[in-house]
């Protein structure tokens, strides 16, 4: 009897237990003996030199063990300044943030000391007793001003605050534009946003005397990463620093990066010898912890008669913040994201990253794909407006059709690959969005929904994402001699179910249950490489890692049972933790029996032409990007007497390859759905002109809540990628791709009859009231395309 | 050395008494001197919910409680949804329905949610959403934690 | 985020509260917590001496008598909320209530503390100035009662002083034949309310308006009645055009400004709001009769 595979059951997950129970371990539930904790004194200014730093006083508070500056922790630093985390030849030096700031701070909350005491009481009452005096500086609060002539410098070192030029660009773009018989533009601002975990950042740094080696227990999406960074800062090798993820609360991006403040803790803890932790508060997430975006687009889109595109080509200005902690990544990202599902045949995009004296911007949950397809989207709206078309059908016209998968877009991934849309098929997707939310019948909704006095409207977006990213990630499946069969993977779990999912692979090729097997992540004491959780690429990579790993673990296994049971391999089955004779059951061994006999135990010789122990580490490289796609529709109504948004109702069909639990992946997609209405109507991260945050509450900042994120329905078309042994495609940052585009696309069209444009993100009630009753913001401060100053 | 008073709490039916410097708010109380670790903090200043327990019954931001101003009273938290073993039925329906994913905000939303069902006499996913609305997560958007909980209703005692 | 060290002082009466905050230097009273702590947790205040009322069991209580409901101002929202006195003499407090925060902040957020902490657009604050209602402060030099049109001495500034308590605050009941609605907006369900809208309205037997009272909040720096608007509608019929000139009227109120909500949007909030509150309320009135 043919058993059922748990890859694509919607089974439970093995993560849950403990973490309803309570008993998850998240960093700061670690205890360790003698624990000191931590405070930052923290600039107050977004740009001054630093002149003096006074802790006297603060040292004196009791309970404050020490306080270290930059020049306290220097001697037991390879380097002041992080490295680089994407290597790129082509970004200036020294770009990269100081651990603790050296003689000038660049954004309100750079780290400028570190206090370590007894508990963070007291390290907080020493904090506001360090007197730092400092020289305020000119401040660049705007990326698009930063670029504008005689614009102050961000860092004053620097000749301009110009860090990165680049065009994405791609087919005959003069021709086509010259040959349009349409053309339209577009000035679009997708303001800043936070990642926002519930639980912030934090790190405890340990020194095991006895093995000398120097752990770090750290709330990180790359414990690898982390740690070949911590090596090369602090002058240590593999065997004397560990770095482990302890439960993570979440990361959306946020602990996609090694911070100063964790390298800080890690240095103060080699300093004193004690456990030191640190546990990041709301504030300080608000001021310190990566965002993304602001991004300044002007585009100019040509188009046919019937809809068709002939080309986008413009500028993007995006603001990198006062550091540079990983590279041109987020821009790259936005910028190659525009052709999107479509076909666009020819492109030009100049993109402009300017620092700004802001808090560093990376990668949030979409990476710069929700940013690139806002802009798509919008220029698709306005091919409809224009023509007088309807807005689902120009995009149908220029969908990718099936037919013509897999379909290269002539530009190239950061990987150096370029894109391949490499599986899917885009206009069923919209046509099971349309149908799902019966787009047919809403105009005649809508008409007697105006009749009654109320403004409902609908809209339609796509978007895809490129997920899988390589080098690699590696796992181990192993058969223990207790017979426990494990898999060690360099991937992380931040409460995205992939230690389920990973169990899920395994067992179906060992004949196990899932909760047979133990999956171990984020430790780099288990397995030596691997990159970690980001740009949704975990199932594709460490899932197709532990499932060639667990094949390559049971032809062994069945290999050796052939040998020792004198059996063909063909005639015997693995299933239930045994391999057996298929017609003699009661004949075999166990999996505990077959490694017992592989770790070279009297008793069972070893066979010549074996190799001992019954495991195996398989790297799966992905030879490019797998593409995986969603079209969201959303109806909305508006409230015109209060300008208020409210979604009736949300359909997201979704395109992510084959689902390894289907409960899960639709988790991941109501999730970034709800990051994306958050990104549309309600999270806007504000600063004022001398760029100090004005939003620093959850008051202020507003995530959805339960009553502002509607019942989402999920569908899932599952086109298997032909680029990795299983077939799938990542599915966490998916719903946040084309969100914010459909629910502002359906509030243009509820509107319609007050002709407004919306151009930029988030659209609040008060935004919306600007724009039915008052003059359009101007979103571009200059009116000249940007240049070098 | 701060000044400490001396407090009586039962928590989870357990007497306990420690003494703490009067700053020291209730759910580092809970998570430090008392080691329950399952409140969690996520924003110390009343939005998040992600502190709650129940003092006395009630549903209260521990971040928002001195520990000196729960002496003499009843806590419960998320630890005592389990405390014999078997996991509670709300418990129960999150993993059934997928109703968690980091598990950082759920100890917060599983106490909001026991007192909810408890005072409330219908339970409705409306109902269910406005009760929640003092929770944010970040990861799940909600809509599983308004099925477990609908479906955790039915199959509570009550 | 950790509050800034304090003495702390658990008085056992009022009296005893009353001369702490006398005798003692840089105090501050704590109540439900649900402002003061945040603001102890962010830093933004340090005060020496922290004083806990919640151990006077005496200033919690919800009394009716002929004319008033007395409530103590250590009474939680929560039971509020949950009274059959507020539902059946105040019923705008009891639809009003429900908006404040969240359960777990009504669990233990008090009227006394939030008419003292007076954010522009709480709804008590509100509640009370539509109910004319008087404020009983108690200090070692004894106790003092004031009204609470006078009670707000600016952003976010009650006129009471250092070494005062509130201690009771008195709602007028409305008699007869009246109704009332209250209307807000806010972003999220719980949040700040940008503006709110309390109605009050009584009509004859001719159905025209006997009494009304029109509370703002959210638009200036504390509650108000619009008393113009008011006496615009005394004598009409509660018909909608009636109600839109009110409303116009509330409108021209000064409206402060921030980055969430620029003035021009307040003030048309403000028009909405009462428009839908007077309407409801009207409604209410006819289906009483």
């Amino acid at each position: 009897m043919e058993r059922v595979p748990f890859v694509g059951q919607p089974i439970p997950r093995l993560e849950d237990d403990r973490l309803v129970r309570g008993h998850g371990q998240f960093v700061d539930d670690l205890a360790f003996p003698d624990t000191l904790e931590a405070a930052f004194v923290r600039s107050p200014h977004a740009h001054a030199r630093i002149l003096a730093i006074d802790a006297a006083a603060a040292r004196a508070v009791p309970g404050v063990t020490a306080i270290f500056t930059l020049a306290d922790l220097s001697p037991l630093l390879r380097n002041e300044r992080l490295p680089l985390q994407f290597r790129n030849s082509q970004l200036p030096l020294n770009i990269t943030p100081y651990v603790l700031a050296k003689t000038e701070v660049a954004f309100v909350g750079e780290i400028v000391a570190i206090v370590i005491a007894e508990s963070r009481y007291v390290a907080e009452d020493a904090v506001t007793l360090v007197d730092v005096t400092y020289e305020p500086l000119p401040v660049v609060a705007d990326c698009a001003k930063a670029l504008e002539p005689g614009a102050p410098l961000v860092h004053l070192e620097r000749p301009n605050n110009l860090i990165a030029e680049f065009t994405q660009a791609y087919g005959d773009i003069a021709g086509a534009f010259a040959q349009a018989p349409h053309q339209a533009t577009l000035r679009l601002k997708q303001h800043r946003g936070g990642a926002h975990p519930i639980e912030g950042r934090g790190v405890v740094a340990v020194i095991d005397e006895t093995e000398n080696r120097l752990t770090v227990w750290t709330s990180t999406q790359l414990v690898h990463e982390a740690r070949a960074f911590l090596m090369t800062l602090l002058g240590l090798d593999e065997n004397r620093l560990r770095v482990v993820a302890p439960d993570v609360g979440g990361g959306f991006g946020a602990k996609f990066v090694l911070y100063p403040e964790e390298v800080a803790v890690a240095v103060s803890c080699l300093r004193l010898r004690r456990p030191i932790k640190w546990i990041e508060d709301r504030r300080e997430h608000f001021l310190a912890a990566i965002q993304e975006r602001d991004q300044y687009w002007q585009i100019e889109v040509a188009f046919e008669d019937d809809g068709t595109l002939l080309g986008i080509r413009g500028s993007l200005i995006h603001d990198q913040g006062a550091y540079t902690l990983q590279g041109v990544n987020l821009p790259f990202n936005a910028s190659s994201a525009v052709p999107g599902p479509y076909v666009l045949p020819a492109y030009e995009l100049r993109v402009y990253v300017a620092e700004t004296n802001k808090v560093p911007t990376i990668p949030v949950r979409g990476a710069g794909y929700p940013e690139g397809t806002f802009a798509m989207e919008r220029a698709l709206d306005c091919i409809a407006q224009t023509l007088q078309f309807d807005r689902a059908e120009v995009r149908r016209r220029n969908l990718v059709p099936a037919s013509k998968m897999p379909y290269t877009v002539p530009l190239r991934t950061r990987g150096e690959s370029l894109i391949v849309l490499d599986s899917g098929d885009y206009p069923r997707c919209q046509r099971q969005a349309l149908d799902a939310i019966n787009y047919s019948t809403f105009r005649e909704r809508q008409r007697r929904a105006h009749s009654e006095g109320r403004f409902l409207g609908i809209g339609v977006a796509n978007g895809v994402k490129g997920t899988g990213r390589g080098p690699f990630e590696c796992a181990i499946v192993r058969i223990g001699r207790s017979g426990q069969i494990s898999v060690y993977t360099a991937a992380m779990c931040m409460g995205q179910g992939i230690k389920t999912a990973l169990a899920q692979i395994c067992a179906d090729q060992l004949g196990l249950r899932p909760d047979d097997i133990a999956v171990v992540t984020g430790d780099t004491a288990v397995i030596s490489h691997g990159f970690g959780g980001f740009a949704s690429r975990q199932t594709v990579t460490a899932g197709s890692a532990v499932h060639l790993a667990a094949i390559a673990v049971r032809e062994k296994a069945v290999l050796i049972a052939s040998h020792i049971l004198s059996t063909p391999v063909q005639d015997l089955e693995v299933r239930g933790g045994r391999i057996y004779k298929r017609t003699l059951p009661t004949e075999g061994l166990t999996l505990r029996e077959l490694a017992e006999a592989m770790s070279g135990v009297p008793g069972y010789a070893l066979p010549a032409d074996f190799e001992p122990a019954l495991e195996s580490l398989q790297y799966f490289k992905p030879t490019g990007l797998a593409y995986s796609m969603a079209s969201h529709a959303v109806e909305v109504e508006v409230d015109i007497a209060t300008c208020n948004v409210r979604i009736v109702r949300y359909v997201a069909v979704n395109d992510a390859g084959r689902i390894i639990n289907p409960m899960i992946a639709e988790g991941q997609i109501i999730g970034g759905i709800a990051h994306g209405i958050g990104n549309a109507l309600f999270e806007w991260m504000g600063y004022d002109e001398q760029a100090q945050p004005i939003t620093t509450t959850f008051g202020d900042y507003l995530l959805p809540g339960a009553m502002e994120v509607p019942v989402i329905e999920t569908f899932f078309h599952e086109s298997v990628s032909p680029l990795n042994p299983l077939g799938v495609k990542g599915v966490g940052e998916l719903g946040c791709v084309p969100a914010a585009a459909a629910i502002l696309s359906a509030v243009e069209d509820a509107l319609a009859s007050f002709h407004i444009h919306i151009t930029e993100t988030p659209l609040t009630p008060n935004r919306l009231f600007a724009l039915m009753f008052g003059d359009q913001p101007a979103v571009l401060q200059s009116g000249q395309s940007p240049s070098r100053t | 050395m701060e000044h400490t008073h001396k407090v009586a709490i039962t928590v989870n039916g357990q007497e306990r008494e420690v003494a703490v410097p009067a700053r020291l708010t209730l759910a580092d109380l809970l998570r430090h001197h008392l080691h329950l670790t399952g409140t969690h903090l996520g924003c110390e200043h009343g939005v998040c919910g992600a502190c709650t327990v129940l003092v006395d019954g009630a549903a209260v931001r521990s971040c928002l409680m001195l520990a000196v101003q729960a002496h003499g009273t009843k806590v419960e938290t998320v630890e005592s949804l389990s405390s014999l073993g078997a996991l509670h039925p709300l418990q129960e329906a999150f993993m059934k329905h997928h109703a968690l994913q980091c598990g950082f905000c759920t100890p917060g939303i599983l106490m909001t949610l026991v007192a909810f069902l408890r005072d409330s006499r219908g339970v409705t996913a409306e109902a269910v959403r406005d009760a929640l609305s003092g929770n944010l997560c970040r990861c799940t958007g909600y809509q599983n934690i308004v099925n477990a909980v609908l479906h955790a209703a039915d199959h509570m005692p009550k | 985020m950790k509050p800034p060290p304090f003495e702390y002082h658990a008085p056992r009466s009022l009296p005893e509260a009353a001369k702490l905050l006398a005798e003692l230097p840089d105090a501050k009273l704590i109540a439900g917590g649900q402002s003061l702590m945040p603001m102890l947790n962010f830093r933004f205040i340090a005060p020496s001496h922290l004083i806990d009322l919640n151990g006077i069991g005496e200033l919690s209580y919800i009394r009716k008598s002929t004319d008033t409901v007395a409530i103590g101002a250590m009474t939680r929202q929560r039971d509020l909320e949950l009274s059959s006195i507020v539902a059946a003499q105040l019923p705008v407090m009891r639809e009003a209530v429900g908006y404040i925060g969240h359960v777990q902040t009504r669990n233990r957020g008090t009227i006394g503390g939030s008419l003292c902490h007076l954010d522009p657009a709480a709804e008590l604050p509100a509640i009370a100035m539509a109910y004319d209602a008087e404020v009983d402060t108690v200090s070692i030099r004894g106790v003092r009662t004031m009204t609470m049109a006078d009670f707000p001495a600016g952003y976010m500034t009650p006129r009471i002083t250092a070494d005062e308590i509130v201690k009771e605050v008195r709602l007028t009941a409305w008699h007869g034949r009246h109704s009332c609605a209250f209307e807000e907006f806010a972003r999220r369900r719980g949040d700040f309310a940008i503006v709110s809208v309390v109605v009050l309205l009584s009509a004859g037997p001719d159905n025209r308006i006997t009494r009304v009272a029109l509370t703002l909040a959210g638009i200036g720096v504390a509650p108000m009645r619009i008393s113009n608007a008011e006496r615009l509608l005394l004598g009409k019929l509660p018909t909608t055009a009636a109600f839109e000139e009110a409303a116009a009227v509330c409108s021209t109120a000064e409206a402060s400004e921030d980055p969430y909500a620029s003035a021009a949007y307040r003030k048309y909030l403000i028009r909405t709001l009462t428009l839908r509150a007077l309407n409801r309320a009207a409604q209410r009135l006819t289906a009483a009769r």
